[in-house]
């Protein structure tokens, strides 16, 4: 599904305070499963993240999507495919304070100039699906931390995208909504979607919803283990 | 098309919705280049309105003016002067005028008396101006003294008021007829103040004046086109002066809508951001802050320029007539013929939507641009 070769990241390249993130790493990711990158601060899993979610291009090396190198790719054509292929959620959920619930969930659709009844209609269903239609028009800031979450990943799912990206999605969450996050990626994945998330909670990476778990140190990869093989 | 028609009114809702998100400084930003607006337009429908009133009211006077000069002062047209002119080529008619100053102590102002060519007054009767019939209260019928210069109390009976649309113009004027003027003024029997010619083709005018010139070295032949010309300067430079006085003050709105557009708040950084890493091109994020731009000056255009028109129209310029309409003991009360030129819109549009537009567009190039990636990083 999406192919890593020999990628190595640097910030500040050329300058005295240069620092190469991500030293060279091969990761293929397989579709239809949940997988994590786990590592310690400075380990590069969020810098990796960015990578394989179009965010951020690598200073050397190829990302291949469906066999297709996207590491060339104008700025234009990136977010075009960021768009179509990738939904994200964030470890702050980064949702936009001030609109409602429902508004939040449609703005990745604006750009596509999808009528705005047919985005309506798909934030809905998603809200149904996450048991949040109560709080379709509330104020984002007046949601509890777990329904902030669950309207991020109905956010990451409008533009219906094969693969998700989400940055220590549990870092903000008690156990129970946690495992209930845990429970909602299952279902993704069973549904076809591609999961890749970054965590070093132990709930997560230890959980059996997970199929494979990246280890990350120093920038490189010091292990792959493949839970459904174990 | 279509796809974009609809991805626009998305943004279109988005902008319009972070307005609403941010009350407070949106309408700070609009009251402010709302007033910015309202000044502007306001001087400028005056002074053109002004000039167009100049223009209308000057339609009716001869084409050129002829006044005889003693040491390049103006003196009277002394007898057979007038035949002298002689024939013209172009000139359709020829009239010997007769006008003075008269001060009126009792109001410490200056009227106009002259003698109509185009009417005729009745001896001891006499037609006055609108100003004169306010401020001495006066009305069809009553009677009036003056005292003339040679010391000589006349009195004369009021038969007319003249109407207000041409106040202008009128305001001080005093008519009577030519054996009452001259009684009144000793003015020499067979002499006239000025000579009035008029010149069917306007392209004739330039050459009758030049004419003139030749065959009657000691007159000054003024031309109705360099009237409204000086007429034209003034308020051009009246309102000159004033946008001079107001630079200050616009400068200061400027700088203010400026700083307001061109700033970006943390919050909106933080936005962009979001968005970007959500799927926004660069260029959605661009147009999204465009429309802002372009709703908020749009808004403030419209509410400014309106409020100018209701303001010279219908509030007669009261904030600021007393710089350009200049001083006079008696005051024309006239209203301006409400007219809309298209160039002077446009121009003030270009002056005022376009920079600010593009104002918001310049701090927004850097934030959009950014790498999506800072998101991720909080």
């Amino acid at each position: 599904m999406l192919e890593l070769a020999n990628i190595r990241k640097a910030f500040n390249q050329g300058q005295h305070n240069e620092y190469w993130a991500l030293k060279g790493i091969d990761i293929d990711i397989p579709p239809a499963q949940v997988n994590v990158l786990k590592g310690p601060s400075g380990s590069g899993k969020t810098t990796l993240l960015t990578i394989l979610g179009c965010l951020a291009r690598p200073t050397e090396g190829r990302v291949r999507l469906k066999g297709e190198d996207i590491s060339g790719l104008p700025e234009r054509f990136l977010t075009e495919i960021r768009r179509s292929t990738f939904g994200f959620i964030f470890q702050q959920f980064n949702l936009v304070r001030g609109l409602s619930a429902v508004e939040n969930i449609i703005l990745p659709g604006y750009p596509t100039g999808t009528p705005r009844g047919r985005l309506l209609e798909r934030a809905e269903a998603l809200l149904a699906e996450m048991q949040l239609s109560h709080r379709r028009d509330a104020k984002v800031e007046w949601l509890s931390g777990g329904e902030q979450q669950r309207v991020a990943i109905c956010r990451a799912l409008i533009n219906d995208p094969e693969i998700l990206i989400a940055d220590e999605p549990t870092a903000n969450l008690d156990s129970k909504l946690s495992a209930e996050f845990l429970v909602i990626l299952q279902r993704l994945a069973a549904a076809g979607r591609t999961v890749i998330l970054t965590s070093h909670d132990p709930l997560v990476v230890e959980s059996d919803v997970v199929d494979r778990v990246y280890s990350l140190r120093d920038g490189q990869l010091i292990g792959v283990q493949d839970k459904a093989i174990a | 098309m279509n796809r974009w028609i609809e991805k626009q009114r998305h943004l279109i809702d988005f902008t319009a919705n972070s307005l609403a998100r941010r009350k407070a400084r949106s309408l700070g930003l609009l009251v402010v280049y709302t007033l910015l607006v309202f000044v502007l337009a306001s001087v400028s429908l005056y002074t053109h309105a002004l000039r167009n009133e100049a223009t209308r009211v000057l339609a009716g006077t001869p084409e050129i003016v002829l006044q005889r000069l003693i040491a390049g002062r103006h003196d009277l047209i002394p007898p057979g002067y007038m035949d002298s002119v002689g024939r013209l080529r172009g000139v359709q008619k020829i009239e010997g005028r007769l006008w003075g100053y008269y001060y009126d102590s009792v109001m410490k102002a200056n009227y106009t008396f002259m003698v109509p060519t185009d009417r005729t007054v009745a001896d001891g009767e006499i037609i006055v101006g609108p100003a004169l019939e306010r401020s001495r209260g006066l009305a069809a019928g009553n009677g009036i003294s003056f005292r003339s210069y040679s010391g000589e109390l006349h009195t004369f009976i009021i038969t007319e008021v003249l109407p207000h649309e041409s106040e202008l113009v009128s305001a001080d004027l005093v008519l009577m007829s030519e054996a009452d003027f001259r009684r009144f003024f000793t003015y020499p029997e067979g002499q006239y103040t000025d000579i009035a010619l008029w010149v069917a083709n306007p392209r004739e005018v330039r050459n009758v004046g030049l004419k003139l010139m030749e065959k009657l070295p000691d007159s000054r032949p003024i031309l109705r086109e360099e009237v409204l010309r000086t007429y034209a300067s003034i308020f051009d430079w009246r309102e000159g002066m004033m946008l001079a006085l107001l630079s200050a003050a616009i400068l200061a709105f400027g700088i203010f809508a400026w700083e307001k557009a061109a700033g970006l708040s943390a919050e909106e950084k933080r936005e962009i951001g979001i968005l970007k890493a959500i799927g926004w091109e660069t260029g959605d994020v661009i147009a999204m802050k465009f429309w802002e731009g372009l709703l908020i000056s749009l808004l403030a255009f419209l509410l400014g320029y309106v409020a100018a028109y209701i303001h010279v129209f219908h509030g007669n310029f009261a904030l600021l007539q007393p710089v350009l309409k200049g001083w006079a003991v008696l005051y024309p009360s006239f209203s301006l013929t409400p007219k809309i030129d298209g160039l002077q819109v446009a121009t003030l549009f270009l002056f005022t939507v376009l920079p600010y537009t593009a104002a918001t567009l310049v701090p927004i190039w850097s934030a959009a641009t950014t790498d999506p990636d800072t998101v991720m990083r909080g």
